[in-house]
């Protein structure tokens, strides 16, 4: 009876009030999203200069954005580099962390140590990245800007430093949480340590894993700062009669350029390249969700 | 008790709002201050600024003018390299700049339907010159030029006659080249080199691909035989090896080896100031550069044209012309136009501001304004009344001018690190074609 009667007379000012508390948030949800959003797509389909006077223009800035060569290259970089950082990311940082749970000395420090690169902004982090590449280059001769190469490896180290402490904290959570009897059970059944690892740890931290492959792999695809700071694109290859190709630019940042580095009549196309990439990043995002929530375990 | 909790939950709900919407607060209150100026029937100002240089001087002519007239005016300045992005950014907005620049004839293409015809205006009738105005096809004066520049290469004539050169010496390529590699191949001995570095990042690579690349254009443009209105489709690049000459005495006698120039940070202005460099590629606005001035370490430079190996180039003078050409933003209210248009004549009419102007712009096309007091600018007119011809800038029809010199940059970074004929070549094609290309892209 009692538990009744508290039961209702929570639930009914809550049933009440609860549009009213989910109010401020909706709006702000909506006034710094949904709205920019559609506003954006609307976009995708103009010709302008500013956004607040714009002209239909149909689907003329798709077609500009799948002819032009360098979104196509900047495309294949991207994805290239998405899939490298994120296996070496998630490959280190696990080890790391599992390093980290081992209870070696110093492993409190060692934690922050490890996550404090996460704190550095990424202009930064690709101005102070390209002084020590090329502090090593200029001894052979070469730069960081010169070799597409160089500029890819640089970058996805620069991504390793940054990222690995900040997956290394998400890892060593899911470790932890993995249940000490399971692996004392293990341990009884004469499981090796490696089995124990692969067969008891992994599946319990699958939860861990799918979040921090999800981010990683979105990173990567949106990544924009550390590429402009560290090469900004740089090589150029020239083309005769085509636009030149930027060997070391990532979506995010071919889609800046075509918006402020090229003529108005871009912005519309550079707009059309933003809801294309959009798209390609929620839908992978969710795809890898979906993949990886599917080998989790329940405890 | 159900009362006190409904008060209470609805205060939760305002307060939630509030702090929602506390981002949104700062814009409403900098309109509402800007609306409360125009409520008064004056208008206001909003000047965004587009040389980093010249902002402290603006800051000071904008509190001078509010507390002679009352006139709120506001001075914004966009970071270097990112006037662009602050442009389409603070058009947007309600409270849109109502005096901006327009440069350049991509910038008239982009930017003529939010520009005000001045034509027959208070502000162009003080002008002295139509020399720097910019007007669209129409014919509509979309911005008029409210100070000009020259570059070419200042030189520190005590450390030329100090290795034991004479200034008078220097006339063409040849003798720029006898002096600078003599410099250069005695800098143990005498303390200092010949050019400052010669660096590829963003804050210097454009004293390359924007100025020096001038020469090209602008010989090219002469042989062509007619002024240049408009960018022309394709160049011919029948001047590159006279760039290359220039460029190459520059890199090869310089502080820093040609190989380390890619990511820059030598400082190179700097470098000059601090008579560790005799030569240095740059413009008129470094004379009273609010960091480094030139006028106070070497007060008696001179600037002197590019020499290139060009017949004839003994007549040569410096490069001459603006990118700094005020425009008024017509979409504001004609209140905010007049108070604008105000104040730009006040900047050229009164005597004090528009000294601050001279002193720090150089010369102002206006004629009622003080005359300068930079001697790069002298230098330029001393070359003009001597009969030398004036380089004017041709650069400014680079089209899609930051992909375009992106470009050129990378081209040249290959070519500093290893100054092979095909990388010279690949130089060409981001010269060149790379011109042609950006061109289509620019103009379809």
């Amino acid at each position: 009876m009692f538990k009744k009667k508290s039961g209702s007379t929570l639930r009914r000012p809550l049933r009440k009030w609860g549009l009213l508390f989910l109010g401020p948030i909706t709006a702000a949800f909506a006034i710094g999203f949904i709205w920019p959003f559609i506003q954006g797509i609307y976009l995708s389909f103009c010709k302008f200069t500013l956004i607040s006077d714009a002209n239909f223009n149909g689907f003329n800035n798709y077609m500009a954005a799948f002819s032009d060569e360098s979104f196509v290259h900047a495309f294949w970089y991207t994805a290239l580099f998405a899939i490298v950082s994120l296996v070496l990311i998630n490959v280190l940082a696990f080890a790391v962390a599992y390093i980290l749970t081992q209870g070696i000395k110093g492993s409190n420090l060692f934690r922050t140590v490890f996550f404090m690169p996460n704190l550095i902004g990424g202009i930064v982090l690709g101005y102070i990245w390209s002084m020590i590449f090329d502090g090593i280059l200029s001894h052979f001769g070469t730069s960081i800007v010169l070799n597409s190469t160089f500029g890819f490896w640089g970058l996805i180290i620069l991504m390793c430093w940054q990222q690995i402490g900040y997956m290394m904290i998400i890892y060593i959570a899911g470790l932890n949480a993995v249940p000490e009897d399971m692996i004392e059970a293990a341990k009884i059944d004469g499981a090796t340590k490696w089995q124990t690892l692969w067969k008891v740890t992994i599946p319990n931290v699958m939860p861990s894993i799918t979040i921090c492959t999800f981010l990683s792999l979105t990173n990567g695809f949106k990544l924009f700062d550390q590429n402009l700071a560290l090469t900004g694109g740089l090589p150029i290859i020239m083309q005769k009669g085509a636009s030149p190709i930027k060997t070391t630019e990532m979506l995010a940042l071919n889609i800046y350029n075509t918006f402020y580095g090229s003529n108005t009549a871009a912005r519309g196309t550079a707009q059309a390249k933003a809801v294309i990439f959009f798209v390609l990043v929620a839908g992978l995002g969710l795809a890898q969700l979906a993949y990886t929530r599917r080998k989790e375990v329940q405890q | 008790m159900r009362r006190l909790s409904k008060i209470l939950a609805f205060g939760m709900a305002a307060c939630m709002a509030a702090t929602a919407f506390v981002g949104c607060g700062g814009s409403t209150s900098s309109n509402g201050s800007s609306d409360s100026g125009s409520s008064s029937g004056k208008g206001s100002v909003y000047w965004l600024n587009f040389k980093p240089e010249l902002d402290e001087v603006a800051q000071d002519l904008a509190k001078m003018y509010t507390e002679e007239t009352g006139v709120p005016v506001k001075v914004t300045t966009a970071a270097s390299g990112t006037y662009s992005q602050t442009l389409t950014s603070e058009m947007e907005k309600s409270d849109a700049p109502t005096l901006y620049v327009i440069g350049n004839a991509a910038g008239v293409k982009q930017w003529k339907d939010y520009a005000l015809d001045l034509k027959d205006t208070k502000i162009a009738n003080e002008l002295n010159t139509d020399a720097y105005n910019l007007y669209d096809d129409s014919g509509k004066l979309v911005s008029i030029g409210y100070c000009y520049e020259s570059y070419g290469i200042i030189v520190n004539p005590d450390l030329v006659e100090q290795a034991g050169h004479k200034m008078e010496d220097i006339k063409n390529f040849d003798t720029l080249k006898t002096v600078v590699e003599d410099i250069h191949n005695r800098a143990d001995e005498l303390g200092f080199d010949a050019f400052t570095s010669c660096d590829m990042d963003d804050a210097s690579s454009w004293r390359f691909t924007g100025h020096m690349a001038n020469l090209e254009y602008y010989y090219e443009e002469q042989a062509s035989g007619k002024t240049w209105t408009e960018a022309p489709a394709e160049l011919t690049g029948d001047y590159m090896p006279n760039f290359k000459n220039l460029y190459d005495l520059c890199i090869n006698n310089s502080l820093t080896d040609p190989k380390d120039l890619a990511t820059g940070g030598h400082a190179p202005t700097k470098e000059f100031c601090d008579k560790k460099a005799a030569f240095h590629v740059q413009g008129s606005w470094e004379w009273g550069n609010a960091d480094t001035p030139i006028s106070k370490s070497v007060p008696n430079a001179v600037m002197i044209p590019y020499y290139c190996g060009v017949e004839g180039e003994e007549k040569a003078g410096l490069n001459c012309g603006t990118e700094n050409c005020w425009a008024v933003n017509s979409k504001t209210s004609e209140d905010n136009q007049q108070a604008t248009l105000d104040f730009m004549y006040w900047c050229v009419t009164n005597k004090e501001a528009s000294q601050k102007l001279v002193d720090s712009l150089g010369v102002l096309p206006y004629k009622n304004v003080p005359a300068s007091t930079n001697p790069f600018l002298k230098n330029a007119e001393d070359y003009t009344s001597k009969g030398n011809y004036v380089m004017d800038w041709a650069t400014n029809y680079q089209p899609n001018v930051d992909e375009y010199r992106k470009a050129l940059v990378s081209a040249l970074n290959a070519y500093n690190s290893d100054q092979s004929d095909a990388n010279w070549d690949q130089v060409k094609t981001a010269f060149v074609d790379g011109w042609a290309t950006q061109y289509q892209a620019a103009n379809g």
